[in-house]
């Protein structure tokens, strides 16, 4: 514990100084001239990315008298966040420049929420996890209302607001409860007093912990907390919504990890049944709901949902493997899900937004390379190897069976079979059905050569995803 | 680095990068180009080289021995235990030979019948020639489920894009069916994967494993491979996939994708779960059974050729599994092996006649645009070469001596009465059926007079159609007359499979 130690910081605080500059500077940049933005932003994240890289930590440490923490776990996660924000910039640019929403806000509130997102992962106190949170959520709220002349945008930017007050106030109460129970707000302080008090693990604590498992689950989107997900991804234009369904996943694993595993991993027994049925009924709605979709972002939103509940399967286990396999997941489904996104924004235009599942009618026709991008998404969420959604799916199957559930893992394959029909429907529509929009897909090189370097490894980690699994599970085993 | 230690490799990923090669050069959409007959010819190409590739399995393998051989191993998930672990054994040869044996009959059936984007058409065969191979050839069990489900991929999108006017209700039938029979499947590969710490397929076949245990993964494995089979009751998406499916889909999932879930049953089920396979066998045998007297009914009353050859089918894929499981209940080793024996040779055979009676079919369809029997009549007028071929492929579908489908048949059925008179008189009962729903079609299709305007039109076969059926039919009568090449190579990994199977595995 060393207060003056910022090496381990140095990331973020690059950032936050960068942030600066950007948006200094974006104030200096003509309108017409907002590339300069955008590649600021990039060059920025480039910048943090190489922080996190020189500053690998050797095992933990902790800085700022305990309240923050930088392991191997938080650089993997805080390198992913960093490279999702900069695939929610490059995606987006093309479709807000059309769309005359081509502002500063956009990178400078995104850079706002990954600065957000890099404090929460590295939060080793709950009132750090909150500044954390807050500062994601606000940046979210905003950039959802990005496009405030349009009612929709506006509407799910109020009920996103309203409801995720409510959930950081449950978040935040909960908060209170576990420091008047344990005496601490600092995780490994909060798990020594559970610990060396056994007389602790009682009512007034699992009150709190009740408090904290809804906060968690309303940033994953669990059900029964789930409802704002749909509308907001509906409402959000679509590179915001791209923003919002791929890096604070990984954040809101970071929380579910850092509070359960780190903090309260003494009431394991408490939070597992709670996760449980959180995971299986979004399990459940979010699969069968989502058939029911007509518009692929409500789609996309429900099948998050049901993704949500094998990502929360897997901490649930809370073993080194179900940790694993949930970093495992949530990474490389926020893979999947990026190029899904990008690939609805790349079928739009000025003045048509490529909402409705048949605007992929006959893509195979239109650009037969863009529709084999979005089969190996669809595929890879599915479930189907050799995509990499598989080995998320094998490696949470394997740690709920590693800790005996044979029934979870039969509930878990049998509502992917329920998942299978309606990614399978957007492969129907681009091969087997006549294109209703003949015109060429317009998008920039950048969005182009992402959109191929992200469905090819969509594929290629799935044939090679050794790798990957034996680095998450180092990190899960460094906790 | 020898060509043979890598051959097994070589025959996956040799048709892979082929059809990847195609689908990345396209056709412009445009059938009658130069470049979409380029295309034609390079699927052609690889297929056949494939093929003679193929041949040197059958040269360089040893008949006298039931160990592994082409034997390939790199570790490819080390932190999982999972390897790229390939070999091949008497059962598995001949299902790859099969397999390389039809894909390149398939391109020549689709030279110029597939009009829309033929590019990507021969890439799906390609690579689904490549995955079906690395079915039968992994010893890994992640490896395998690899090959298994991705192969689904390719014939979703053959059925769905080429394939008739319900091709989509049929093939997301297809992809739904197969994929839910199959994700039980893989929680028992996970079970076994914890319990022996590695995804090695031989070495799960020696793991003991307890009865409970054995009772679900038998269970899970009897979904995924029933439905592939496929087996009565689950057997209801095949006529659909079937009738939609464009005619080189149907040759490919009747003659090869069936014989998947075959393959399972001795792979996996017997040798991993012995004792709970004998605890099932009579349900086995039952549903067996039912396949061949129940859907043998079904077919006789069948209006569309297709979906009559589909049901032929399940009913003579159930003497594949009747004859697998007939071991419980024979006492003697020889009359085990006359069973096992029996259905391999009926898988191989069914792969050779079902293929050549969509084929058949697809000729026809090719001209009239029609499937329905009643649209027939009197073909032979018009089309003596063709329908001469026909007749031949039925009577071997009926089990005509002389023709292969009478040794497997014969052999399962011989098999079944050192069993018990009552299956063995059950199974008889598709010497009747078999004949009668099969020489029924026949009669009204080929014999007669000419029934309509567009039977007096037909032309005969072409010559790239002569060269198809004409290959079929040699390879069915010689398979008919002279097996003994076919069963010899089996005969040592069926011994061994046997005497595994004897061995309890509770300890």
């Amino acid at each position: 514990m060393d207060l003056m130690n910022f090496a381990a910081a140095a990331p973020e605080m690059t950032l936050l100084g960068l942030i600066c500059v950007v948006l200094v500077a974006d104030l200096f940049v003509a309108p017409e001239r907002r590339i300069v933005t955008f590649w600021l932003s990039l060059v920025s994240i480039g910048i943090t990315l190489w922080a996190l890289v020189s500053t690998v930590p050797v095992g933990r440490v902790e800085i700022f008298s305990g309240s923050y923490v930088s392991d191997g776990l938080s650089q993997l996660l805080k390198s992913g966040v960093a490279l999702f924000v900069a695939a929610a910039f490059v995606y987006g640019r093309g479709n807000l420049a059309a769309n005359d929403l081509h502002k500063g806000e956009f990178y400078v509130l995104g850079l706002f929420g990954l600065l957000g997102m890099m404090i929460m992962i590295s939060a080793n106190s709950l009132l750090t996890m909150y500044l954390g949170l807050e500062t994601l959520a606000l940046a979210q709220y905003a950039l959802v209302a990005l496009d405030r002349t349009d009612v929709k945008s506006a509407e799910s930017a109020m009920k996103y607001f309203v409801l995720g007050a409510i959930a950081s106030g449950c978040l935040l109460y909960g908060i209170s409860w576990v420091y008047g129970a344990t005496g601490s707000v600092e995780f490994p302080a909060i798990a020594n007093a559970i610990l060396d008090n056994p007389d602790i693990n009682g009512l007034p604590l699992w009150f709190g912990l009740a408090f904290l498992i809804v906060g968690i689950s309303f940033k994953f989107g669990g059900v029964p907390f789930h409802m704002w997900v749909p509308d907001v991804y509906q409402g959000a234009r679509t590179p915001v919504t791209l923003y919002i369904g791929t890096a604070p996943k990984i954040a809101a694993l970071a929380l579910t990890l850092r509070i359960l595993i780190d903090g309260l991993a003494g009431l394991q027994e408490v939070w597992a049944d709670m996760l449980m049925i959180i995971a299986v009924l979004s399990l459940l709605l979010g699969n069968f709901v989502a058939i029911a979709q007509t518009n692929i972002k409500r789609m996309l939103a429900y099948s998050t949902i049901a993704h949500v509940g094998f990502i929360l399967l897997a901490v649930f286990t809370g073993t080194p493997a179900g940790i694993a396999a949930a970093v495992f997941y949530t990474l490389t489904y926020v893979i999947s899900a990026a190029g899904a996104f990008g690939m609805v924004i790349l079928l739009s235009r000025r003045g048509h937004d490529a909402e409705s599942l048949s605007d992929f009618k006959g893509l195979n026709a239109r650009s037969p390379w863009m529709a084999l991008m979005m089969m190996f998404f669809m595929f890879s969420m599915a479930g189907v190897p050799p995509f990499v959604g598989f080995f998320g799916k094998l490696n949470a199957i394997n740690a709920v069976l590693g800790v005996g559930e044979v029934g979870l893992a039969v509930i878990m394959v049998l509502t992917s079979v329920v998942g299978a029909y309606y990614y399978l429907r957007v492969v129907w529509y681009m091969y087997f059905e006549e294109a209703q929009d003949q015109a060429l897909l317009q998008a920039d090189v950048d969005t182009r050569v992402l959109m191929s370097v992200n469905g090819l490894a969509v594929l290629a980690l799935g044939i090679l995803p050794g790798w990957l699994w034996t680095l998450c599970l180092q990190v899960a085993q460094g906790q | 680095m020898e060509l043979t230690s890598h051959l097994l490799s070589i025959l996956i990923w040799l048709p892979v990068a082929g059809g990847c090669a195609l689908l990345a050069i396209g056709d412009a959409g445009d059938a009658g180009s130069s470049r979409a007959g380029a295309m034609r010819v390079t699927a052609l190409a690889v297929s056949l080289l494939t093929l003679l590739l193929s041949l040197g399995l059958y040269t360089g393998f040893d008949g006298t021995t039931a160990a592994m051989q082409f034997v390939e191993r790199v570790p490819w998930i080390e932190a999982i235990g999972a390897s790229y672990y390939l070999g091949v054994d008497g059962i598995s040869v001949p299902l790859i030979l099969l397999t390389t044996f039809i894909t390149p009959l398939v391109v020549i059936a689709g030279w110029d019948t597939i009009k829309s984007r033929p590019a990507q058409y021969f890439a799906a065969f390609l690579i689904l020639e490549g995955l079906m191979v690395g079915v039968f050839a992994a010893l890994d069990g992640l490896l395998f489920y690899v090959f298994w489900e991705f192969m689904l991929v390719p014939m979703f999108l053959i059925i769905g894009v080429w394939g008739g006017q319900r091709r989509i209700y049929a093939t997301l039938k297809f992809f739904l069916y197969t994929f839910l029979g199959s994700v039980l499947m893989l929680v028992s590969f996970v079970y076994l994967y914890l319990q022996t710490g590695s995804f090695d397929l031989l070495g799960w076949m020696d793991a003991p494993v307890a009865m409970q245990a054995q009772k679900f993964i038998f269970i899970a494995f009897l979904l995924a491979f029933a439905v592939k089979v496929p087996m009565w009751p689950v057997h209801t998406w095949l006529p659909d996939a079937h009738v939609e499916a464009p005619t080189g889909g149907s040759v490919i999932l009747a003659a090869i994708m069936l014989k998947m879930g075959g393959y399972g049953f001795v792979r996996l089920s017997l040798p991993i779960v012995p004792d709970a396979s004998g605890y099932f066998s009579a349900l086995m045998i039952g549903l067996s059974l039912v396949a061949v007297v129940y859907i043998g009914f079904v077919a006789l009353m069948q209006k569309d050729m297709k979906k009559l050859i589909a049901y032929s089918s399940i009913a003579h894929m159930g003497f594949v599994t009747l004859g697998f499981f007939l071991l419980w209940h024979i006492s003697g080793a020889t009359g085990a092996v006359l069973g096992m024996q029996g259905g391999m040779v009926q898988m191989i055979s069914h792969g050779l006649i079902s293929g050549a009676m969509f084929l058949c079919v697809g000729v026809l369809y090719d001209r009239v645009h029609s499937r329905k029997i009643a649209d027939y009549g009197g073909v032979a007028n018009t089309m003596p070469a063709f329908a001469a071929f026909f007749v031949l492929f039925a009577m071997a579908n009926a089990g005509l001596p002389g023709t292969s489908g009478f040794v497997g048949e014969f052999m399962v059925i011989m098999a079944s009465f050192k069993a018990n008179f009552w299956i063995a008189f059950f199974a008889a009962t598709t010497l009747v059926l078999g004949a009668a729903y099969t020489l029924w079609m026949i009669k009204r299709v080929v014999y007669g007079e000419v029934a309509n305007e567009n039977v007096a039109e037909l032309k005969d076969m072409n010559r790239r159609e002569w060269l198809v059926l004409g290959i079929l039919a040699v390879s069915v009568l010689v398979v008919g007359l002279w097996p003994a090449p076919l069963v010899e190579m089996m005969d040592p990994t069926i011994q061994n499979l046997i005497e595994r199977i004897a061995l309890s595995k509770l300890g």
